[in-house]
């Protein structure tokens, strides 16, 4: 067992913290502010191949591993929580699945431009009926020769207005067991902005990541081609669920990024702001709740290491399962992120609620990390459900 | 066309500086850099990659930790990267630098030089002409902009109140300034593929045509008396006056201090 990174994961945390730094910090208070989703850092993070890293280079990727695209979604978290997810939206959830589930055809038609950084992704599973319990979704899908029909809508979708490609899910079967209980099938489709009869809804005002650019999406028989369904019909939901896996790593380490980032905000503040004399770094309490946020953070770190490890394991060999230590992960870091963050404005005191200091926006973005993707309890679920089987 | 561009690995401002005992840097134990003017020269050569497919080789001459710095050059695009190590050319001074690194240079194909106008260490801006000098090229310094024009290229000369725009014949040497460009950043890709590339590494005697006398601290004509670390000054006195009273203020300090 060897907890060093070799030199160039190294290196690739180097870079992704100097562009963090250089290119998305300056613009993270203000992009909060205004929601404005930030197109000029996220073409620059499509030049830079930030938007492919574990995909293959003949897909237009990186050619990297999931290790890699992990520690970029930490170290632009640790910033702008926002500009994370815009990343793991697009890779996790848009990229992964049409890596894994989609054609010759589909990879080269929507993966190139997507991995090469031409097109942004989203992911759209979850509806106003819909959310853990996916049996209460809505949308459908109908053959009609050579098309697929759509109806329905979807909400809560991240890279939502600014994206290109989008993977829809859509009941296409309804079955009946022996029992004669119906439930639906689902199937996987992949959706290009600008299919007529599919359009925008309303605009989430959100708590945090608020720019992130949520919305809701409408299809009004919206028709796409046969061949843009993903996968088998009706297996949809084991794709999204598998996806969800994978994503699930990526929103893990969004949450540990935040986490990490209050830390090292709170760290510049207590040595700087005084009571008594003395900057509060000086006393015990304050030196005390931080040691206990970077162990807590630590620990996060590596649970989501390990995840993102056991993906690339997966990666080479399929029969390698990362299902367990993505929900471990994500429960624990989204849980250690929300602590943390509150700690660090407990730490920043009157000043760590206002909107000048950073701590106040992590600990508001730090907040969904526990339920987008899978809520904390739904991890809990996946988890005990494996223990106890 | 082949561009070579010689970079040097730098001790971080940031992370504080360190001598030996016989007055040059403690390399070793600082953090390091790329100097930024060299990261600029090996912009301006990626640029030129980019619009004629040039191929670009980084040169350094450095400790075996400069490997760090040659894959991020690779990373960055270049094609190539020569580490030029050895005791025994440690501690030289800018004549045997660019003694070295012009007997390197000669092993490449170049048709045009790029290096740095000066290293945040050593603030010298002597190495590069030298390294043109010994190799018999033409020099242009302080290049603010290139471009290359068939078998020329016209740069942007700087200087205080204006610039120069200078045209010369390849092969040719050029210093470059930070100012020239923005680097790019290095790609995640890129850097996993500078770590599958060989970095050519070249001992004192692969240097053939390099005469020992002209090496490492013993070949090296400057001499360190003593160095030290800048001294924080003080803040100084701040004085509110008008400008009449503000000369007499003046004029008395000096008198003062016997400088008038």
């Amino acid at each position: 067992m060897d907890f060093t990174l070799d030199k160039k994961h190294e290196m690739a945390r180097q870079l992704f913290r100097e562009f963090a730094l250089n290119e998305v910090k300056p613009m993270a208070q203000e992009i909060d502010e205004t929601e404005q989703f930030p197109r000029e850092n996220v073409e620059k993070m499509m030049k830079y191949g930030f938007m492919g890293i574990p995909i293959p280079k003949e897909y237009g990727g990186q050619g990297c591993d999931v290790l890699t695209y992990i520690m970029c979604v930490e170290e632009l978290s640790k910033v702008c929580g926002t500009t994370g997810v815009i990343v793991s939206a697009h890779t996790s959830l848009c990229c992964d699945p049409i890596l894994t589930y989609g054609t010759e055809e589909q990879k080269q038609k929507f993966l190139v431009p997507l991995a090469s950084g031409k097109k942004l992704g989203a992911f759209a599973l979850t509806e106003p009926g819909a959310g853990t319990d996916a049996q209460g979704a809505q949308c459908r899908a109908e053959e009609d020769g050579d098309s697929w029909v759509l109806n329905g809508s979807k909400c809560f979708i991240t890279n939502g207005k600014e994206a290109d490609i989008y993977i829809i899910f859509a009941v296409t079967d309804i079955v009946e067991d022996a029992k004669g209980r119906k439930s639906k099938k689902f199937s996987a489709f992949i959706v290009e902005k600008g299919t007529p009869g599919f359009t925008f809804g309303t605009k989430e005002k959100k708590m945090g990541i608020r720019a992130s650019s949520t919305y809701e999406l409408i299809f009004q028989d919206c028709r796409i081609p046969k061949e843009n369904i993903l996968g088998p019909r009706g297996k949809g939901f084991g794709i999204a669920m598998h996806t969800l896996d994978g994503g699930r790593i990526g929103i893990a380490a969004q949450a540990l990024g935040i986490g990490e980032g209050s830390i090292d905000a709170t760290i510049d503040f207590v040595k700087e702001r005084k009571q008594f004399g003395r900057p509060i770094a000086a006393f015990q309490n304050t030196a005390f709740q931080l040691a206990d946020m970077k162990a807590r953070m630590d620990a996060a770190k590596y649970l989501v290491y390990k995840a993102a490890c056991t993906k690339d394991q997966y990666m080479e060999d399929h029969k390698t399962s990362y299902s367990i230590e993505a929900a471990e992960a994500k429960l624990f870091a989204a849980e250690a992120a929300m602590a943390v963050t509150t700690k660090a404005v407990q730490l920043h005191g009157g000043y760590g609620y206002t909107r000048e200091y950073d701590v106040e926006r992590m600990m508001r973005d730090a907040k969904i990390t526990e339920i987008y993707e899978g809520t904390s309890e739904v991890q809990r679920l996946v988890i005990s459900g494996a223990m106890l089987k | 066309m082949n561009i070579v561009v010689c970079i040097k690995q730098v001790p971080d401002t940031k992370g504080g500086v360190k001598f030996n005992p016989d007055g040059t840097l403690d390399r070793a134990s600082m953090l390091a850099i790329m100097n930024p003017d060299d990261k600029a020269g090996l912009e301006a050569a990626l640029r030129i990659k980019d619009e004629t497919g040039a191929k670009v080789t980084v040169l350094t001459m450095g400790l075996p930790k400069a490997d760090d710095m040659l894959r991020e050059a690779l990373a960055m695009g270049a094609d190539e990267a020569v580490l030029v190590t050895d005791r025994r050319l440690g501690g030289a001074d800018t004549w045997a630098t660019s003694s070295t690194v012009a007997a390197a240079v000669k092993k490449l194909d170049y048709d045009l030089i790029i290096t740095g106008r000066q290293a945040i260490d050593g603030d010298t801006a002597q190495v590069g002409p030298q390294i043109a000098e010994h190799l018999a090229l033409p020099v242009i310094s302080y290049a603010e902009d290139i471009k290359v024009e068939g078998n020329s290229v016209i740069v942007k000369r700087q200087y205080e109140d204006r610039y120069h725009e200078v045209k010369a014949q390849m092969p040719c040497l050029i210093t470059a300034l930070s100012e020239l460009n923005e680097p790019r950043y290095m790609t995640p890709g890129g850097i996993f593929d500078a770590y599958d590339k060989e970095v050519t590494v070249w001992g004192r005697d692969d240097l053939t045509d390099l005469d020992d006398a002209n090496i490492g601290l013993a070949g090296s004509p400057t001499k360190i008396a003593k160095a030290s670390d800048k001294v924080r000054k003080g803040a100084g006195e701040k004085v509110a006056l008008d400008p009449k009273e503000s000369v007499e203020y003046i004029v008395g300090k000096l008198k003062e201090k016997h400088v008038i």
